[in-house]
């Protein structure tokens, strides 16, 4: 499911780190959004994390949404 | 009458006009590009989702290329009934727009894989394999580094109770074995096809496999059967 994951675990245990399991690869993606409200700009977070940045045959997703000032 | 072929263009498409060329001078038929960011195939018989690197691959392979203009009108042609056939980022795109279950993840090994290999044909009651017997074996190449078909077991067993796997890879005498699985596709699966049987995507690259002086001959029976059941219809 995760082959990158995979080849990454078996290079961390060839360091010795035996201890560590379950590696997995997955994305990072920032985005600015310009919104009136936080609850504005999570419901177009997920909007754009179900429409395109992730696939739901394999991926799952989580986000957090932070307030910046302009 | 000839029938007419749309090969779409995608920015980072390299099989266009490989495609384009099987159609027109292989097969003998009508073809034309058609840029991705035009909104109307026009009247078409049958539309290729050519192989290449859609929009360099980024995000997923195909997840951006799903999104150009023309992919609405294709989806629209789909479900209309319309001939769909999608080779390998083809594939990934049919995926990614949903007009085909599933999803193609990186190679088990990692690598690029690029070499001749065997598919058995399991479905020849198909538009794009009527040319073949079922179980024939048919040697064509590969080019990909994402085309390791992944499914949930539900999903997996629905296209098998209702035969849309129509390629799945094997040995040179037809058997299906882990050591002729190229990608690690589960199941071996190479080429899948909608429920309705109008829209097909493989990674294997058929048109690779058309004129004689490349070599092999084999992927011509994809593109025959095309033609014939247009002939026949």
């Amino acid at each position: 499911m995760d082959p990158q994951g995979k080849a990454v675990e078996h290079g961390v245990h060839s360091l010795g780190y035996t201890k560590v399991k379950n590696v997995r690869i997955g994305k990072y993606v920032e985005l600015n959004v310009d919104a009136p409200t936080e609850q504005e700009a999570e419901r177009i977070t997920k909007e754009v994390s179900e429409k395109l940045l992730t696939n739901p045959v394999m991926e799952d997703f989580t986000f957090t949404v932070e307030k910046i000032s302009s | 009458m000839k029938l007419k072929f749309g090969v779409v263009v995608f920015p980072g498409s390299n099989c266009d006009h490989d495609a384009h060329y099987v159609a027109e001078t292989i097969l003998g038929q009508e073809a034309r590009l058609i840029w991705h960011k035009e909104s109307s195939l026009g009247d078409l018989d049958v539309v290729i989702l050519p192989g290449g690197f859609s929009y360099g691959d980024y995000l997923r392979c195909g997840a951006l290329a799903r999104f150009s203009p023309i992919m609405k009108d294709v989806v629209r042609f789909a479900n209309n009934g319309g001939v769909v056939l999608g080779i390998c980022n083809g594939f990934q795109i049919l995926v990614e727009a949903g007009l085909l279950p599933g999803v193609l993840l990186r190679n088990s090994s990692l690598k690029f894989a690029c070499k001749y290999v065997y598919l058995r044909v399991e479905n020849a009651e198909t538009r794009f394999t009527s040319q073949c017997r079922q179980g024939d074996v048919l040697e064509i190449p590969i080019a990909h580094g994402d085309g390791n078909y992944f499914n949930d077991q539900d999903t997996l067993k629905r296209l098998e109770d209702r035969q849309q796997i129509v390629f799945r890879y094997c040995e040179r005498d037809g058997r299906v074995t882990e050591a002729s699985n190229p990608n690690g596709s589960l199941s071996n699966i190479a080429g899948v096809m909608n429920e309705s049987g109008n829209v097909m995507g493989m990674m294997p690259h058929p048109e690779r496999a058309c004129d004689p002086v490349l070599g092999h001959t084999d992927g011509r029976k994809v593109f025959d059967s095309l033609v014939e059941n247009f002939v026949l219809a």
